[in-house]
């Protein structure tokens, strides 16, 4: 700031030279953000105030991020105030975010800032496409947006209002508005919000419930305090709150219970992890041993551990030690993943346990005295069949083409499958039930070999440089989904795999083996693996 | 049925005399027009001004009582010459439109109209679709007033100057035989605020007085020598006579001190933020008590030379505050003072952004420099002004920028027209890719990710047109796009007409959803709601047909992925010649939902069996590839984590708000994904049969699963 000896000619006569009270509301389209606008004008008006909203309507209104502003101020000597038609950057202030990217997307804007601004936003995540879309893991750095609301917002109101509002049978925005009350910005009591909510005329118990349990949590914070340590790692999948990623921190390791037929048999194995295998791989020894004893039965959980302990002991020769194992530690869970690969029998098995028909009821909001029924939506191909069939009745089934194309023109078409009607029922549990036939199954022997293949190759690598051993471990994630996609995946996998032993003697190599598989996953869709192996190619 | 209601609304326009009028800007202006004594309204739907056709529509009632004829143009064309009514009768009459597209397509007509003059007002409701939301090319109508010699009306962002200068206009326009603009700006349309109302006028000279005593008048239509006659008209009556209105009703205002070293010009529609931005500087406060000269051009053409020289004189420099470009009142500025002989200086465009928003930030940044070159005094001791710049250079604001991903406008949860780009997809990964030449509407969205079709798109309904250079046979065809909304407004003959009178080879799908959806669901020729006041339900079918097509197939639930992929294919590789017409039809979700959610609700409360669908994912079978939803983009299809250690990405996710329209079983099952979809039929109030077969069924099956659990091992952890 300069000395100026200039004096304004404008006399700073008090209320008069004061800006109005500026609200800006960031939404996606289609989110209610329009009711919320209205409501603050009433809210105004009510008040005698003078308010003004402007919005951006059109395409983004269908489902793209779109912003409305409000500005409020009280007449003065029968004089209106002039207001602003849209936010300006640092000086607005109210944000009010109805999703936690789009606050990251106002701070961008440069409309939230430290010397005025209360952020109110709501934590919960609607992805937008491009971390939907993303092969394997895109979606957004929750933790990046919470650094910057850090940083910029004088005062903000964070919690998830979309599940507040549900919880309380209402939208968004009546929870956004109780957080607007409880922050005190605007200089109206609370009843004054409900009037205006009451006026409304639609909804008003719903909207003025969650209304107050917004104003009392924005308030008083959490009514249950969060647990600092939540639960070690489960094999129930259960969904998290979105954004928030699985922790496998496994100093507290809960306790296996095997059950069924078999149970003394996993029982012993589980007793194997424990004795053998290092402490830093158990908690992922213990969830894939579970997995494949899931997959198959307690011999295959044996054989798996036979795989990792072989991968472990090449671990302690390659000074795994150093390394807190993580060459045993990647192998337990890779390894379990390729082992129980996705067969027809895994599918309908799945589709035929117990336990599914009580959670689809419960993801779909089930209400008492409603009935469903489910379908698939199938479509299997002879590749799928024929994997099924013994491995050297398969073989010369491969050698008839005449004969496979006939089959498979019968085989290959969408099928949609009444799961729970017995015909259905019956089909699919018979085919859940071919684990007998697995193990010489053509499909078998193909997994088995690419994974003595992969294992071999970590094997060779890992003395010399331990970290790409633990890299080709990895590769296994390449490899995932069905049919048209699966065939992409093992291409991708041999590939990467063989470019990864062209550069095996770089002393870089583990730190480019991690660009080709993360390359590789995205690979067709934002990736260039071709590229990138050309690329490295360039260097010699 | 439009998707948004009015009919609350409407209600407001019966205010009468000294009545407080308090609603969006659209509802007001409305408002001005029955003020001013309408005989006939019309226009076309578009953002800004889709509210505006949907307020008219849901006003019929009331404009009935006043004799006011409403008609839904057919496009933009049609609602200008629809003006015409004015040129021999003493009617008034307004349309509107999205502009500049709309004036695009109406100047034909508008300069038609405008050669001839008027008699009765006549009134374009501008749109001006600008800046930031706009869905638009960046132009600015200015030039077509300019080009066509119409007025052009740019109110300050008032509700009460707005519907008075809508009142103004008509006069302006029948004192100077000359169609006029009312431009308003898209925040400003939406914009709530208030006003004190005037009763509504009935027109005096109705529409039947002019159709029972017909008049003509060679010498008002555009043929020479007439045509001559009427730009000599123009310059020498029409114009003078204009500028004399303008001054004599001080439409332009003139704010703040009368002397000052410096002064600022502004078109109306600048006024607010002029204001804050002066604020800001401490050159205002918050009721535009201004300490710097305004002159305020509520009508920026024709410019008033006079009153610019009168502000000009004794000023050592002046301002020009004008959105857009080219700098049309800064070089009319400049000629005016040059030709007066008058040496303050002129600032503009030197100063302020050539293109784009003038927001707060942008006048700020801009008056700092005109003040600091000009009047550094003015700038007095400088109270601190907004800025954020110093927060956006925060580390942990730039590390955001990398982290936000952008998020793209998309079809509804739901949208008929995903499937079509499914297909189209899958199509293409069959045969190759193929040249797509996409329209306006929804269905441009298919140029975003996840489905990224559509090379060009050349203007509304003109999608089926832009692929007419590929009419040639031999290489792969073109496929183009329309929306019904596209063909009706005139894709029928500048597209498909086209295409079958010059043997186009290509294939040509119109995507017919019912509505006019991407402007708000309005009816259209081809509707099958329904409609009191318009006839609907005539079939594009029958008018693809009628023109003269011949290989035409219509696709009735475009949810059927593997049907609309086999047309698709059938189109692109069969030997018959000539445009290849797909026609998918499904009502829009957005409207279906709108319609058929309180009917469904209602029965299911009364206790009748309703049936409801919608899909899942099977978290355990999904693998994390998310190949369904590049083929999808459905809001409702989401992604969530899985507490697995074992599981490194996230899964498949539907939520709650899935309408069960099936598009991601039908596409998991078509592109052969992966059988992790199902769909949930879920049976409200079931009739005893339902609940007796469930409970046989669900024994049976609890029998299977329990003899197959004691069989297994599994386990548990605790």
């Amino acid at each position: 700031m300069r000395d100026e000896t200039v004096k304004l000619r404008l006399e700073a006569a008090g209320e008069a030279t004061e800006r109005p009270i500026s609200i800006a509301i960031v939404a996606m389209g289609g989110q209610g953000g329009g009711v919320l606008t209205g409501w603050i004008v009433q809210l105004a008006e009510n008040a005698g105030w003078a308010a003004q909203s402007t919005s951006v309507p059109g395409v983004a209104q269908r489902t793209g991020a779109t912003i409305y502003y409000v500005e409020m101020m009280q007449p003065r000597d029968g004089r209106r105030p002039v207001l602003a038609q849209m936010p300006t950057p640092g000086d607005v202030d109210v944000v009010l975010a109805s999703e936690f990217v789009e606050a990251g997307r106002s701070i961008l804007r440069g409309i939230v800032t430290p010397d005025r601004t209360t952020l109110i936003a709501s934590s919960h995540r609607t992805f937008a496409i491009s971390e939907k879309s993303a092969p394997g893991e895109g979606i957004a750095d929750n933790g990046a947006i919470d650094e910057a609301v850090g940083v910029t917002a004088e005062h903000s109101i964070i919690f998830d209002m979309n599940a507040l509002a549900v919880a309380n049978g209402s939208v968004i925005s009546s929870a956004m508005f109780g957080a607007l009350a409880a922050s005190d910005r605007l200089p109206f009591g609370r009843e004054a919000y409900h009037d205006v909510i009451k006026a409304g005329g639609k909804g008003v118990a719903a909207s003025i419930q969650a209304f107050d349990a917004a104003f009392d949590r924005a308030r008083s914070g959490p009514a249950q305090p969060v647990p600092e340590d939540p639960a070690g790692p489960v094999i129930a999948p259960s969904a998290l709150a979105p954004g928030a990623q699985p922790q496998d921190d496994g100093h507290r390791l809960p306790e296996a219970r095997p059950r069924g037929r078999g149970a003394l048999d996993v029982a012993a194995l589980f007793h194997r992890i424990d004795t053998w295998l290092p402490a830093q791989a158990q908690p992922l020894a213990r969830a894939g041993l579970a997995k494949v004893v899931d997959f198959q039965d307690p011999a295959y959980g044996s054989e798996y551990l036979d795989e990792v302990e072989a991968i472990n002991a090449v671990d302690l020769a390659a000074g795994g030690t150093s390394h807190g194992f993580e060459l045993t530690a990647q192998a337990a869970k890779y390894i379990a993943n390729a082992m129980a690969y996705d067969d027809v029998v895994r599918v309908a098995d799945l589709k035929t346990r117990s336990a599914r028909h009580g959670r689809i009821g419960e993801e779909i909001g089930l209400r008492g005295g409603q009935l469903f029924a489910t379908t698939e939506y199938m479509h299997p191909r002879l590749e799928e069949v024929a994997g099924l069939l013994p491995a050297r009745l398969a073989d010369w089934l491969g050698r008839h083409p005449r004969l496979s194309g006939w089959l498979d023109r019968r085989i290959s078409k969408g099928r949609r499958v009444r799961t729970y009607s017995p015909g259905w029922f019956i089909a699919l549990y018979v085919m859940g039930g071919m684990r007998w036939l697995r193990r010489s199954s053509l499909r078998h022997r193909q997994e088995t070999a690419h994974r003595r293949d992969w294992l071999a190759l970590a094997t060779e690598l890992a003395p010399e440089n331990y970290e790409l051993g633990v890299e080709v471990i990895k590769c296994q994630r390449l490899i995932k989904g069905y049919s048209d996609t699966h065939a992409r995946g093992q291409s991708k996998f041999a590939r990467v795999t063989a470019e990864i032993r062209q550069i095996a003697m770089r002393d870089d190599a583990a730190q480019w083996a991690r660009r080709l598989r993360e390359t590789g996953i995205k690979d067709g869709e934002g990736g260039d693996l071709d590229g990138l192996i050309r690329t490295i190619r360039s260097f010699d | 049925m439009a998707e948004r209601s009015f009919a609350k609304e409407v209600e407001h326009l019966r205010l009468g005399e000294g009545e407080e009028f308090k609603g969006e800007a659209i509802l007001a202006i409305t408002k001005g027009l029955l003020q001013s004594g309408v005989s006939y309204v019309g226009g076309y739907q578009g953002s800004p001004i889709s509210h505006l056709m949907d307020v008219l529509s849901d006003a019929q009632e009331i404009l009935g009582e006043l004799g006011v004829n409403f008609q839904s143009s057919a496009n933009e064309a049609t609602a200008a010459a629809m003006l015409s009514a004015s040129v021999m009768y003493p009617l008034r009459g307004a349309v509107a439109w999205k502009s500049t597209v709309g004036t695009n397509v109406a100047s034909d007509a508008l300069a038609n109209l405008a050669s001839g003059g008027v008699t009765g007002g006549a009134m374009v409701i501008i749109g001006e679709d600008y800046g930031e939301g706009s869905s638009i090319m960046q132009e600015r109508t200015h030039a077509f007033a300019m080009k066509s010699q119409m007025w052009l009306l740019d109110p300050r962002p008032d509700h009460t100057r707005i519907v008075d200068l809508i009142e103004k206009g008509f006069e302006l326009s029948e004192a100077s035989n000359t169609p006029v603009m009312l431009e308003v700006r898209v925040r400003t349309c939406h914009m709530h605020g208030s006003f004190i109302a005037k009763d509504n006028v009935r027109p005096e000279f109705t529409l039947d007085d002019a159709l029972n005593n017909p008049r003509r008048d060679l010498d008002r239509i555009v043929l020479p020598p007439a045509a001559y006659e009427h730009e000599q008209e123009k310059i020498h009556k029409r114009l003078p006579a204009a500028i004399e209105f303008i001054k004599a009703n001080k439409l332009n205002e003139f704010l703040g001190p009368e002397a000052g070293r410096t002064g600022i010009i502004l078109q109306g529609g600048m006024y607010n933020n002029v204001i804050r931005a002066l604020q800001y500087l401490g050159l205002s406060d918050a009721y535009g008590n201004t300490q710097v000269p305004l002159y305020v051009m509520n009508v920026t053409y024709p410019v008033i030379a006079s009153e610019l020289e009168d502000f000009a004189r004794d000023k050592d420099a002046v301002l020009m505050v004008e959105e857009g470009q080219p700098e049309y009142l800064e070089q009319a500025l400049s000629t005016v003072l040059r030709r007066a002989g008058i040496d303050a200086r002129i600032h503009g465009k030197d100063v302020l952004p050539m293109g784009g928003d003038y927001s707060v930030d942008a006048l700020l940044g801009g008056f700092e420099a005109f003040f600091e070159q000009e009047d550094p005094h003015a700038l007095g001791n400088r109270p601190p002004r907004p800025d954020a710049r110093p927060i956006l250079a925060q580390p942990e604001v730039e590390n955001l920028r990398s982290v936000v991903p952008p998020r793209p406008p998309g079809l509804c949860t739901g949208c008929p027209e995903r499937p079509i780009f499914a297909a189209m997809k899958m199509v293409n990964q069959d045969l190759g890719e193929h040249h797509v030449s996409a329209d306006i509407g929804c269905h441009l969205f298919s140029i975003l990710p996840p489905f990224n079709l559509g090379a060009t798109t050349m203007g509304f309904g003109l999608g089926a047109a832009s692929a007419s250079a590929f009419s040639k046979p031999g290489g792969k065809r073109s496929i183009a796009v329309m929306g019904d909304g596209g063909f009706w407004h005139n894709g029928l003959t500048s597209g498909v007409g086209n295409a079958v009178y010059n043997k186009h080879d290509g294939v040509f799908v119109i995507v017919d959803n019912f509505y006019s959806s991407a402007t708000g669901g309005q009816d259209i020729l081809s509707s099958r709601a329904d409609n009191k006041t318009r006839k609907t339900g005539n079939p594009i079918g029958k008018a693809v047909r009628g023109i003269g097509a011949t290989w035409v197939r219509e696709v009735d639930r475009t949810y059927d992925v593997g049907q609309m992929k086999k047309v698709l294919t059938e189109a692109l590789t069969t030997k018959e010649e000539g445009p290849k017409i797909i026609i998918a039809s499904s009502e829009c979700m957005l409207n279906k939902q709108r319609r058929v959610r309180p009917i469904e609700a209602k029965a299911i409360k009364g206790g009748q069996r309703v049936v409801k669908q919608r899909f899942g994912v099977d978290e355990d079978v999904c693998t994390g590839d998310h190949a369904c939803i590049r083929l999808s983009g459905c809001p409702s299809l989401s992604v969530k984590y899985l507490d697995d250690p074992l599981r490194d990405d996230p899964v498949a996710a539907i939520d709650n708000s899935c309408v069960g329209c099936g598009n991601c079983g039908e596409v998991s099952e078509a592109a052969v994904l992966c059988p992790s979809f199902y769909r949930a039929d879920i049976i409200n109030n079931p009739t005893w049969w339902d609940r007796f077969k469930h409970r046989a069924s669900m024994a049976l099956i609890g029998i299977l699963q329990a003899r197959r659990d004691r069989r297994r091992a599994w386990v548990e952890f605790a």
